[in-house]
Order: C-alpha cells, then structure tokens, then sequence
C-alpha cells in the first residue's frame, strides 16, 4: 500500500483534510442541536396548545393514596407526592441492595460449585445455570410471586414460630423492635466494639507479619461484639422491647412486615442475577494460572485457604468489571416490580403519580434520573474497588 | 455556496410546523375509522369476547361516534388501555377518543388537557369481598387488606373513605384489572374496592360467584364519561352530541328496529334527531342523518344499557341513577333543535 499523502491541489479551506475533517463535525452537531431544539419545541407548543399543567409544583400536593411498604413515616391523607417519590426511591434501593447482597452470595457459592470436583455439585450448579439464566426475568417474577402467594396459608391459618413471627399471604411478620431511652448506649458500646475489632485485628496482622504466631482473631472479636453490648443492654436495664404480631379482625397489626410483593421479587432477582454472577467468578477463577494454585498445593497449603488466600484475590481482579455490570443490571431489573405491585419507584411515581397528576414529561424526567444517578453511582464505587484490587507497580 | 445552503436547512427547520392534531374531526374521515381507547377488559364496559369481538357499553359508545362521523359502526380501532395508559395515549394523539369507564373529576378535566364530553354511566365506588368473612357493611372493614387498581380515583376515595371513619387499612396496588382479581383469588387482600359496576363484572369473573359479595354501601360518586382531548371544539361538539342523541333517541321512543319507520315520522322533535328536519348534522360537521345511523347501527342508550350492562346481560345491573330524568335518574340529554 502507498501511503505517501496525495498533494493538496486546491486551496480551499475544505481541501485542508484537518479542517474539513472540523467542518462536518460542527455540521453535525448543528444538525443535532437544531433536532433536539425542534423537538423540545414541539413539545412545549403542543403541551401549551393543549393546556395541559407543567413544572414541578405538584410535588407539594397531597397524594392521598396507600402504599403498602413504607419506608418512612408515611401517611396515606396528608403526604405529598415529593413523599411518593422518596418512598418510591427507598423501595427501589431496598430491594436492589438486598437482591445485589443475595446474589453476590448466592453467585459465588454456585461459581466455586460449578468448578467443583464433586460430580454432583458442579452438575447441579450448571444445571442450576442454564436454567435460571434463559428464562425472562419477567416470567421468573411473576412465578415467584404466584409460588410465594399460593404456597402460604391465609392470615387466619399462619405458620407461627414461638408466637412471635408469622408467615401467611399476607407476608413474614416479624416482632417489630422498640428502642426507649437508654438504647443509644447499647449502640455507643456496639460502635465501640468495632473500634475495638477493628484495631484487633491491625495488631494481629502486624503480629502474625512479625512473629508468625496465629492469633484466635475470628473467636475473639466475635466475643466482643456480642459481650459489650449485651452487657450494656443489661447494665441499662433492658430498654429495648418488642411489639409482637398479633391477629386482630383481618390482619396481624403490629410487628415488621415484610410483603410477599418484596419476598418475590428478591427471590426472582437474586436468582436469576446469581447465575450470571456465578459465570463470572468461574470465568474469573479460571483466568488464575493453574501453576498458582499448584504452587500453594505444594507449600502444602488447605484448599480453603489456596482459595481464599491465593485465587480468589487474583480473580476478583477478573470478576468485578463483568459483575458491576450484573448488579446494574439488578438495579434497573428492579422496575420490573410494576408487574406484581412492589411498591417501587416505577410503580408508584412513574405508575400511579404519573396517573393522578398527569405531568408525563417531568414524572419520566425524574425517574430516568433516578435509575442514571443510581447506576452511576455503582459503577462509580466498584471502580474504585477494581482500582483498589488492581495489581499494582508490576 | 455551502453557507447559503446551510442557512437554507436552517430556515426550512425552522419553518416547518409543529405537529399537532388540531381537527380531530377531519383526521379521522381522512384515515376512515376511528381509533377508540378501551380497557384491557371491563365486563359490561369494555371487553373483547372469545371471538376478539369488543362488546360493552364504551365500545358501543365509540360504535355511535363511528356511526355518526363515518357512517359505519364497525370502522373503529380499539386500543385496549390500562388505567395508568389512557390519558398519556389520549394526550398524545395516538386514540382520538377514550372511552374507557373514566370518572370525570376536577384535576382530570382541568390540569391534564383534556374534556370530558358528558357522562355515559353514574356509578359509585364498592366493596367485594369474600363471603365467608360475615362482613355485612364497610363500615366493619378496619384493618383490612385492598387489592386496588394502579391510577384510578378508587385508590383516592379508598383513603379518604377510611380517615373519614377513622379506620385503617392496607393497600396492594396492580396494574391490570385481571392482576387485581387474580391477587384477590390467591388470598393476597380480604376485598377488591372499585366501581361497583366493575366489581359485578369482576364477580363473574371468579370461578364461583357465589363465595364473594358486593357489600351495599357506595363511597363515592364516579361519573364515567367518554374524553377528548382539549382544545378541539368540533370533536369535543361531535362526542357531546353522540351522547346526546342515544339519550334523545330513547326518550323518543326511538329504538334500532323502528328507527327506519321512524323516517317518516311527523314528531318535529324526532324529524330534528333523525335529520329529517334542522341542520344539526351539518351545523356539527357531519351527514344530516348523524343520528339516524346511530340509532340504526348501535342503538339508543337504553338498548346498549341493556344489552351490555342491564337485565340482558350477565351482569344484571338496576338502571338506578342511570335512568332517564323523566323516569327518576339523572341521564338528561339537551334538546336536538
């Protein structure tokens, strides 16, 4: 091939292949601009011919609907709709941490099982695989739900546990905790004890880098954190209680309730995510040269620990890029919930808000906003995490 | 050369007209039918049956629009809509009419743009409930568990009824009608609230009617109309005036049999209706024999009524509040002159 550069025969101000190459650009960002105008402007005039309310003042209004989970101090006659919103949000980011947590767990274990020697483990985990991951998320929400509704008794029927915590279609009813005066202290004494732990374990490490000398870190901390505050919780007198469930009319009144709405979608999100968290930390796990792990077998090191210690700080390096995606993934999946009624941001401000007020435009607005800040958010945090696990100086 | 060119896309931009649909009325005899929002099935109101054929008192409400506007019943497209669906859709053009048991209410009619072009069926919020439970009156509901359906003025009146009364209660909210019932199937809520037209609808809906009640009581007033979109006065006339003419038409005695002998009728308010005599066909843009065909094609109200809702139906529904004025109710059409 010739590369030599043809001469410039002309000498017009496109002949020039830089500015020419300029010269399109600005075009088309002028073309771009002038669409995006148009069609903000064709907005405006349609919404204005047609008088329909614009701006954000309907925030302040009161909604005046239910919501069945609320996460704040919510009430169905005075709350506004900028409450809606915030409900909504904590919903969404309750049931995305608790299914990220979940699945993250449940991902790992299947990931490791499927590299298993043991036959059945790693069998069971592919099958497990394969089948979760090629069926929409959407049917998998909804037979969740079906499951978790059909298989639970009425209110009136529960399953009970000690009197205390209940299972019914209605959801898990839980003794909801009532913290009185003198409760701060129990936490005082619980942040204390992670001090505490924390720098334990800095002095052990320091140690064990030292000496060599194994200390019982694991049992130790585990005594403080659970001596210090009970001890506190005794010294003060008791001064947490519990509200129990209890069957009233229809429903149990009193107690944390967790709904079958979040029991579905947890379960549904959890496992259909986990299965590609699992391909990721097999993928990752592989990518460890098998001379690492032959190595640490010939320092005669445990499995447990040629795992922990050895490969899976050299995968995670592998894993978290594919795995931030997932958990984004997780977190937009979430709004699938509109299908059976989880009182998430989609349902219930670009759902139900949406409806009563009408203000379509500023409603989708928020919520796009929303679910970009979030995803921003995560993949700005595991970056750092993957910056942090990178190898670094080699 | 290039920069007058650019200048010349610049100015065409610029020039070209926002879209927008201002004549309703002509762009629905230039595409030839009408495109009609429904629900995703109403028993009685609107709903498609095992054939795919939309029966119900709101699709015979689009059947007369389509009547009067292009002469044929049949020339309509039915765009099933949830409640969440139907304003967004209407606003944007994509239906011209939304005839899907929606209440008339201040904010809908005036913050949304939109009109709401009269009121086709008076109906009032209900209860259904399980009939095992011995509940005989809302007013022993406290505490109990509501599958409700997502953006309907139920989900409002719900609230107001049991602060009002100082109970509490718990709301599940769906999408779809069917997902509402199907949470009330599988135990997930002790009632269903909505409009009681709809729960009757709904009662039929269960594999069997007799374990569920309606209770009597009704929390709210829900005027169902058909809608329009704001600013349009000649479709919001054509809509008003479709209503008007059913109404007319049955307090005339004019039914879908007789309508053809009634051409020859002497009655000057029935030559008015059927366009025998006065302009009010062409005073609305439309045939002078708008309203014939509606009678002739689909009926007078008390014939949809019937058919959909009432004693023929499944659903059995008491005329009550939606009778004539001169029997009792409060259906009045303005006079045809």
């Amino acid at each position: 091939m010739n590369n030599k550069q043809l001469p410039i025969d002309g000498k017009g101000f496109l002949n020039n292949p830089q500015h020419r190459a300029v010269f399109f650009q600005i075009i088309a960002l002028i073309a771009v601009i002038l669409c995006a105008f148009y069609f903000a402007n064709n907005m405006f005039d349609n919404i204005e011919k047609r008088g329909i309310t614009t701006g954000f003042s309907f925030l302040d209004n009161t909604a005046g609907f239910g919501i069945s989970q609320t996460l704040t101090d919510y009430d169905d006659g005075t709350s506004t709709y900028f409450d809606v919103f915030i409900v909504g949000l904590l919903n969404t980011l309750l049931v995305s941490i608790l299914g990220i947590i979940f699945a993250s767990i449940l991902g790992l274990l299947v990931g490791i099982g499927r590299l298993s020697n043991n036959f059945l483990i790693s069998k069971l985990s592919l099958i497990y695989i394969e089948t979760f991951r090629n069926i929409p998320i959407l049917l998998q929400i909804l037979f969740w739900y079906n499951v978790v509704l059909a298989a639970l008794p009425s209110p009136r029927q529960s399953m009970s546990y000690l009197d205390s915590v209940f299972l019914n279609n209605r959801g898990l009813l839980i003794p909801e905790p009532i913290f009185e005066s003198g409760s701060g202290a129990i936490l005082i004494s619980f942040i204390i004890a992670v001090t505490a732990v924390f720098y334990l374990t800095r002095w052990s490490r320091k140690r064990h880098d030292k000496t060599g000398e194994e200390f019982p870190l694991i049992k130790v901390s585990l005594a403080i954190l659970i001596l210090a505050p009970t001890l506190v919780y005794f010294i003060a007198g008791q001064p947490i209680s519990a509200v129990y469930p209890e069957l009233k009319g229809f429903n149990f009144r009193g107690g944390l309730a967790i709904i079958p709405e979040l029991l579905a979608l947890l379960f549904a999100l959890s496992i259909y995510t986990a299965t590609y968290i699992a391909e990721a930390v097999r993928a990752g796990i592989e990518a460890v040269p098998k001379g690492q792990k032959e190595a640490a077998k010939a320092l005669g090191l445990k499995d447990h620990v040629i795992l922990s210690k050895v490969v899976l700080p050299q995968a995670l390096r592998v894993i978290i890029p594919p795995v931030i995606n997932q958990f984004l993934n997780l977190t937009k999946n979430s709004s699938l919930a509109t299908a059976i009624g989880y009182p998430e941001l989609v349902t219930l401000f670009s759902g139900t808000t949406l409806n009563q007020v009408g203000q379509a435009i500023e409603i989708i607005l928020m919520t796009m906003a929303v679910y970009l800040t979030i995803s921003i958010v995560i993949s700005l945090l595991l970056n750092w995490v993957n910056a942090k696990m990178a190898i670094k100086g080699r | 050369m290039k920069v007058t060119k650019l200048a010349l896309l610049v100015g065409l931009t610029a020039a070209i007209p926002s879209l927008s649909h201002a004549d309703t009325l002509q762009d629905v005899m230039e595409k030839d039918v009408l495109n009609c929002g429904v629900s995703t099935g109403i028993p009685g109101f609107s709903a498609a049956d095992s054939k795919g054929v939309w029966k119900g008192i709101d699709v015979d409400f689009c059947r007369s629009v389509a009547s009067a506007v292009l002469g044929d019943a049949s020339k309509v497209k039915y765009i099933p809509l949830t409640a969440k669906e139907r304003f967004t859709a209407l606003q944007s053009g994509e239906i011209d009419l939304l005839s899907r048991a929606s209440t008339w209410t201040a904010t809908r009619d005036t913050s949304l743009g939109l009109n709401f072009a009269g009121v086709n069926y008076y109906d009032g919020q209900g209860f259904l409930i399980s009939a095992k439970l011995g509940v005989k009156s809302a007013k022993e509901l406290d505490g109990a568990t509501f599958c409700i359906q997502a953006g309907t003025t139920s989900e409002l009146n719900l609230t107001d009824y049991f602060t009002a009364n100082n109970m509490e209660y718990k709301a599940v909210t769906y999408d779809t009608s069917g997902q509402t019932i199907d949470g009330f199937k599988k135990g997930r809520c002790d009632a269903v609230t909505s409009d009681a037209s709809q729960l009757y609808g709904l009662k039929l809906k269960m594999d069997d009617p007799s374990t569920v009640i309606v209770l009597p009581e009704i929390i709210s007033k829900e005027p169902l109309g058909p809608v329009v979109r704001q600013g349009d006065d000649n479709w919001f006339n054509v809509v008003r005036w479709s209503l008007f003419a059913a109404l007319e038409a049955e307090e005339l005695g004019v039914t879908s049999s007789n309508a053809e002998a009634m051409m020859k009728s002497e009655n000057p308010s029935i030559k008015r209706l059927l366009g025998t005599s006065g302009n009010a066909g062409e005073n609305l843009g439309l045939k002078s024999d708008w309203a014939y065909q509606i009678v002739k094609q689909v009926g007078n109200y008390s014939e949809m009524f019937d058919k959909n809702v009432g004693k023929d139906s499944p659903l059995n529904i008491d005329r009550g509040l939606n009778k004539l004025w001169n029997q009792g109710g409060l259906m009045y059409a303005m006079p045809i002159r």
